[in-house]
């Protein structure tokens, strides 16, 4: 059992310092209660990540990681076979000249011993509690999505020289996208679905207290009270709760105790990344007369 | 809750929101269907929107579909009945609630505004529901009509208290608060536009108490905005429609670069292969290939931009100009019954607001007379640049080609549309209105082959078949 209610989700969640609003608290308790694998959508830096890795602490399962890329195969995704190991293998037997015979060959290089395991087959081999999180799967090729749904809906994983192999205990599945394309209607359907969003003011003023110790109250309102406002505009890309993290964390390194309109025009390179976003920002912001 | 059985109600409530959801274009599958039911036995039930989001992990798997689907939530799980549990509280605020006869006169109205225009200033969410649900009950009560017609109207409710004359009140109000003006406006507008939608839900809600939800859900729903038609919206989507536009295009980028690494492989490079065999012992086990060149088009888009189908000529060229790196070059052109270029408005990594604003001024340049001329527009554009049109051009023209029943210069059109490569036209209008008072879509479409572009679904599908 990972979570025994929303609530309890929300309570542990936080102790490990991940603050989850009801909607993210009420899906990770479903995602565990119903053991269905949880797609996490959003912008970048809300925490998609974050979340897979707090769920690993606050249960005290280990997180097992697939990070995909365009380009991500089976052999790196799923297992692979020890080429090296094996031919060894059949060296060593030709040259020992013992006559065993190319059946017992066969069967002994198709082992255990040497077959690689990749992340997917290692979180579904894990005797043990595990988080499986799939990052940033909108960066992969179609292909992989038909390789996942394997995994995803039964929890097991075939190779054809061992056989089946299935979950002795079903990981947690945590998949995030930054929704740069739409997945398969195959992948969603299997999964729980969440879209994590820039969070309200309050929860945000916590988030950023408890990642940054030592920022006044005062500056930290002031803070995210400008970040709210910088993502009411326009912008090509609104800042993150990252961003938000990292803006605290500046202000502290350069001791700007009060922030004013010069101390924000002067340190925004940190939270807006476009040129087009930093002249909309000052602009409608007056941060310059 | 393990088990439905069918005397509940429940199950068939679950049944008739899916269908719901399913006509309002949210595909939801057996299986989610099931995995609705699970989430349900799973959840406690003492807090509704613990209940919603379970449902919406279950049953809702794109962002963009989620307002539809707390909608359509709203309507068949409603947050209470009637007048909710306040009238049946005898200690509630609500004392002249016996009276009902005093509880819409003017002084009363006047008593609710103030209180409104307090909610509005705080943006108190939970008051602002609870406003919504008395401003409905008291002010957008109809009784007495005929049956078969609501007895309730937001319309009324939101003609009677006005909530659009407070908001110089509430403008001045958060200016007070250190806002600059252009904040205050745009928050005051988006509170009150979040309080009409309250105000609009809750008479929805009391509708669908008497009509049955099934009939509130076909009428009174508005399809999501990617759905919904460009000459069909409002202020407030405009600008919702903006901000897609860029995810839109990004989306586009991906899938096209995917989709053409997949078709990479060009023709087989033989030295390449040969040479890779020596590892293997002259054995070619990996194939090498020529790369394939991506030839890429320059694109020219002539687009009306007479009031009617202007937004759908802005969110085009915006589309266009965000995708230009899959061109080798884009020109633009806007037109009414003069022609003018307006390639130079759209710089790279340009803001989009500032870009919008530009396009709106120029759209004088475009006009002499000001009335729609689609034969004397293409005559000039063939005038005065005929440097744009070449043999690896598209040529892009939007317009619902409504030329004020003036000659429509057919003969200059084909001549422009043999020079080039490929030549399309978007029209934003459903193609039974074609053809209908002095639309010449189909004369046109003789000459250039036409395709209805109404939504934003469609036209992200043209442009992914077009590049």
């Amino acid at each position: 059992m990972w979570f025994t209610s929303p609530d309890d989700a929300a309570t542990r969640l936080a102790a490990t310092g991940y603050l989850a609003d009801a909607a993210t608290a009420t899906t990770a308790y479903l995602a565990g209660a119903l053991e269905k694998p949880l797609l996490v959508e959003g912008p970048a830096g809300v925490g998609k990540t974050e979340l897979a890795k707090a769920v690993a602490r606050s249960t005290g399962a280990d997180l097992v990681r697939l990070q995909c890329y365009e380009g991500l195969d089976e052999a790196r995704a799923l297992y692979e076979w020890n080429y090296k190991k094996q031919l060894l293998r059949i060296q060593a037997t030709q040259d020992s000249g013992d006559g065993q015979s190319w059946d017992e060959t066969h069967d002994d290089i198709f082992t255990d011993e040497f077959l690689l395991t990749r992340p997917l087959l290692t979180a579904i081999r894990r005797e043990e509690p595990t988080v499986l999180l799939i990052d940033e799967v909108d960066k992969t090729d179609v292909e992989v999505e038909g390789l996942l749904l394997e995994v995803l809906s039964d929890f097991q994983v075939t190779i054809p020289e061992l056989g089946t192999i299935t979950a002795v205990r079903r990981p947690f599945v945590v998949l995030t996208s930054n929704a740069s394309r739409e997945l398969s209607e195959a992948v969603k359907r299997r999964c729980l679905y969440l879209h994590l969003d820039y969070p309200d003011a309050e929860r945000e003023r916590e988030i950023v207290s408890s990642q940054v110790p030592g920022l006044d109250d005062v500056v930290a309102t002031q803070l995210v009270d400008m970040v709210s406002r910088l993502r009411e505009l326009e912008l090509k890309k609104a800042p993150s709760i990252a961003e938000s993290v990292d803006w605290a964390r500046t202000l502290i390194a350069l001791e700007i105790r009060d922030l004013t309109k010069q101390a924000v025009s002067d340190t925004l390179g940190v939270v807006l990344k476009h040129v087009s976003d930093h002249e909309r920002a000052i602009k409608e912001l007056k941060l310059r007369s | 809750m393990s088990e439905h059985r069918s005397g509940s109600g429940l199950l068939d409530r679950h049944i008739a929101f899916l269908e719901a959801l399913r006509s309002a274009g949210l595909s939801v599958s057996l299986a989610e269907d099931l995995d609705a039911i699970a989430v349900l036995s799973a959840l406690p039930w003492d807090d509704r929107s613990i209940v919603r989001e379970g449902y919406a992990a279950a049953l809702v798997k794109k962002h963009g579909q989620r307002g539809t689907f707390d909608a359509l939530f709203d309507l068949y799980f409603p947050r209470m009945i009637g007048e909710g549990a306040t009238a049946l509280d005898p200690d509630a605020e609500e004392a002249d609630a016996d009276d009902p006869g005093v509880r819409d006169n003017a002084e009363a109205l006047q008593a609710f505004r103030d209180e409104l225009l307090e909610a509005l200033l705080s943006g108190d969410q939970e008051r602002l529901q609870q406003l919504a649900a008395e401003m409905v009950a008291r002010f957008g009560s109809m009784p007495g009509r005929g049956p078969g017609l609501s007895s309730w109207s937001a319309y009324t409710a939101l003609q009677r208290v006005a909530p659009a004359e407070l908001v110089e009140q509430i403008v001045r109000g958060l200016m007070g608060e250190g806002r600059t003006e252009e904040e205050a406006d745009r928050a005051a507008a988006q509170r009150l536009g979040g309080f009409t939608r309250a105000v609009e839900a809750d008479a929805r809600r009391r509708i669908a108490e008497e009509k049955g939800p099934d009939h509130v859900a076909k009428v009174a729903l508005r399809p999501t905005i990617d759905r919904l038609d460009f000459l069909q919206m409002r202020k407030s989507d405009l600008e919702e429609m903006r901000r897609e536009i860029y995810p839109l295009a990004r989306r586009l980028a991906t899938r096209l670069t995917q989709e053409h690494h997949a078709r990479r492989r060009g023709p087989l490079d033989f030295r390449r292969t040969v040479r890779a065999s020596m590892s293997t012992g002259g054995v070619p086990l990996v194939t090498h290939h020529k790369p394939k060149r991506p030839h890429r088009n320059e694109l020219v888009v002539l687009c009306d931009v007479s009031g009617s189908v202007a937004n759908f000529a802005q969110f085009t060229l915006l589309l266009v100009f965000a995708l230009r790196d899959q061109f080798q070059k884009v020109r633009a052109f806007t037109f009414i019954d003069h022609v003018h270029e307006v390639t130079h408005h759209f710089k790279p990594g340009a803001d989009v607001v500032d870009v919008m604003a530009d396009l709106a001024a120029s759209t004088s340049h475009a006009a002499l007379w000001g009335r729609t001329n689609y034969g004397r527009a293409f005559t000039r554009f063939a005038e005065l640049h005929p440097d744009a049109i070449g043999p690896k051009t598209s040529l892009l023209i939007l317009g619902d080609a409504r030329s004020n029943y003036s000659d429509l210069a057919l003969d200059t059109l084909r001549e422009l549309a043999s020079q080039t490569r490929h030549a399309w036209w978007l029209n934003p209008e459903h193609t039974r209105h074609w053809d209908t008072g002095d639309s010449a879509a189909s004369r046109y479409a003789d000459v250039v082959p036409m395709v209805e572009c109404r939504n934003l679904t469609q036209l992200s599908d043209f442009v992914h078949d077009l590049l």
